[in-house]
């Protein structure tokens, strides 16, 4: 189990990471969801000891990483699959692992097989490998020592649809073996596919924290009429708060029975009642992505 | 249902013991040379001790035919390509940005930093073993060709002044590649040091009378230049010269560039 506990993270006058609290469970894939520059990867080298953090605490199990006697075989880590010597070969980066963590020999070509890498691709040079390539070597080296925690920054980068299936079915077997996986992402579709806990991040704060069922579910209810802005007065009336999505529906927090009731009690014709189902996730997401786009492009 | 609870929880694990420092080592070794231009750069120290011995038997004179010559003139490859390996070592691990696993699997970089440092002195001696060596091979293959007296004139306390003082050149690139973190930086700055400050200290020296007499105390090359020549064996002052200006070098540089490691983000 990985504690995360009011986590921050300040450099000069920015805050990359703003009181950030969660909890990774075991047996359970969280996934830790936000655009980049939300301060995922800060998070993660927090955790594992390689940036300190101005306030806060991450512990594994309990315990500080740096505390760990030999933290490979407890925490498998992959912060950034490129970040290898190119002219080292796939096994001898394995082999270096091996050694590290005193694991017998045959280990490296177990893991070799476990990320179907071939005896060929192995003898490569790391320079000369696809970025897929690099993440399923990165995979290899964090679970070489049979860790209990997996901490992994956007693994699935770079992967093609097949590589994300594989990597979504072993991370899947992993939890169920009463493994803890924390992956980063910033793609809502990879951590839907994935995960079953959400941690969603922006501009250094959590945003939202769930399991992903209950995050999809408390999406709220969309709506159309023939006469809109007389529903959504209705609506106001009622004490209920309706945005217009933008494609001539109201979205509101209230459930559909409600919405239905308020239509009928003002006599306005519906033409769509439903519930929107992760639409509330999205729309969250989706803002969060526009607002630093939109930064982007001013900069 | 027991057994279905029980599949779900991993089976408990031996105690996990700690990383022992030998083992730290023995894989900063390994690092050292499995890379093409690792190896290569180790390599290039035997070959260029065995060019500069061929070299010396070709072009010297028969009654310099000495194992000093031998051992002065294989000094210079090595004294330049030994403090690379040291510095590389060091940089590499930011340079290639290979840090985030080796701090990660140990999260302690006083241990990773002092593993480096003692694998890069044991490269050190390898080294001064193997120039010694080739050193030797010169000057019988030398003696044999030329049909000159074969000459040992080095005693053993001068190869340990001279393994000191490799290793002390050696510790100059460590501390570098420490302090500046960057491959190309440190190793530009490796040779401004070796190369271009010696040849200020000595302008500098001979156009003004007071800097002469202080120039021993301040340019680390020239309080060291005794270990090297195979003469006489140091008097005090010449250890005092090497210890003051071995502090201001290389111990205040590099603690400086230790507190940096210390708390600096591995990205």
């Amino acid at each position: 189990m990985i504690t995360v506990d009011g986590l921050s993270k300040r450099y000069g006058g920015t805050l990359a990471v703003d009181d950030v609290s969660f909890t990774a469970a075991a047996g359970r894939v969280t996934g830790f969801l936000g655009p980049n520059g939300a301060g995922k990867s800060t998070t993660m080298r927090i955790m594992v000891g390689l940036t300190r953090a101005t306030s806060g605490t991450a512990t594994i199990a309990g315990r500080k990483f740096a505390d760990l006697p030999n933290p490979g075989r407890e925490v498998g880590v992959l912060l950034d699959a490129s970040a290898q010597h190119a002219g080292r070969t796939g096994r001898e980066i394995l082999t270096l692992a091996q050694r590290l963590m005193g694991l017998p020999r045959t280990r490296v070509e177990e893991m070799l097989t476990a990320v179907s890498l071939t005896p060929d691709e192995a003898t490569r040079r790391v320079g000369e490998y696809s970025l897929g390539m690099r993440q399923r070597l990165g995979i290899a080296t964090a679970l070489i020592g049979d860790p209990d925690v997996l901490i992994l920054d956007e693994p699935a980068n770079g992967l093609d649809p097949a590589g994300i299936r594989w990597m979504r079915d072993l991370l899947r077997g992993y939890a169920d073996r009463g493994g803890t996986v924390l992956l980063s992402s910033h793609l809502l579709h990879e951590i839907e596919v994935i995960a079953d806990d959400i941690v969603m991040i922006g501009h250094g704060r959590i945003v939202s924290h769930g399991a992903k069922t209950e995050l999809l579910h408390a999406a709220g209810t969309i709506v159309r009429a023939v006469d809109l802005a007389r529903l959504e007065q209705a609506l106001t009336d009622w004490g209920l708060t309706a945005n217009a999505t933008g494609d001539g529906a109201l979205r509101t927090d209230a459930d559909a029975a409600l919405v239905g009731t308020v239509a009928l009690e003002s006599g306005v014709a519906l033409t769509e009642l439903r519930a929107a189902e992760g639409a509330g996730l999205e729309e969250m997401f989706l803002e969060l992505t526009s607002t630093t786009q939109r930064e982007g492009a001013r900069a | 249902m027991t057994a279905v609870a029980a599949e779900g929880v991993r089976p408990h694990r031996a105690v996990v013991r700690p990383v022992p420092l030998s083992r730290i080592i023995a894989v900063e070794l390994r690092k050292m040379f499995d890379t093409r231009s690792g190896f290569w750069l180790i390599a290039s120290i035997a070959i260029t001790a065995v060019l500069a011995a061929a070299g010396v038997i070709l072009f010297a004179a028969d009654d310099q035919l000495t194992y000093s010559t031998f051992a002065t003139a294989i000094r210079f490859p090595v004294v330049i390509i030994l403090p690379l390996v040291a510095i590389l070592a060091v940089t590499s691990e930011w340079s290639q940005r290979t840090g985030l696993t080796t701090f990660t699997l140990i999260p302690h970089r006083g241990r990773i930093i002092t593993a480096k440092a003692i694998s890069s002195v044991v490269i050190a001696i390898a080294a001064m073993a193997l120039t010694f060596a080739v050193g030797a091979l010169g000057n019988l293959v030398g003696a044999a060709v030329t049909g000159a007296p074969l000459v040992w004139d080095v005693t053993i306390t001068q190869c340990l002044y001279y393994v000191l003082g490799m290793v002390l050149s050696l510790l100059v690139g460590f501390m570098l590649g420490v302090l500046i973190r960057a491959s190309i930086g440190a190793v530009v700055t490796y040779f401004v040091l070796t190369f271009l400050l010696p040849t200020i200290f000595s302008l500098l020296a001979t156009g003004s009378h007071w800097f002469r007499g202080l120039q021993p105390w301040v340019d680390i090359q020239f309080a060291q230049s005794g270990l090297f020549v195979f003469d006489k064996s140091l008097t005090g002052e010449q250890w005092a010269q090497i210890g003051v200006t071995g502090v201001v070098w290389l111990v205040v540089p590099l603690l400086a560039g230790l507190r940096m490691v210390m708390r600096a983000e591995v990205k």
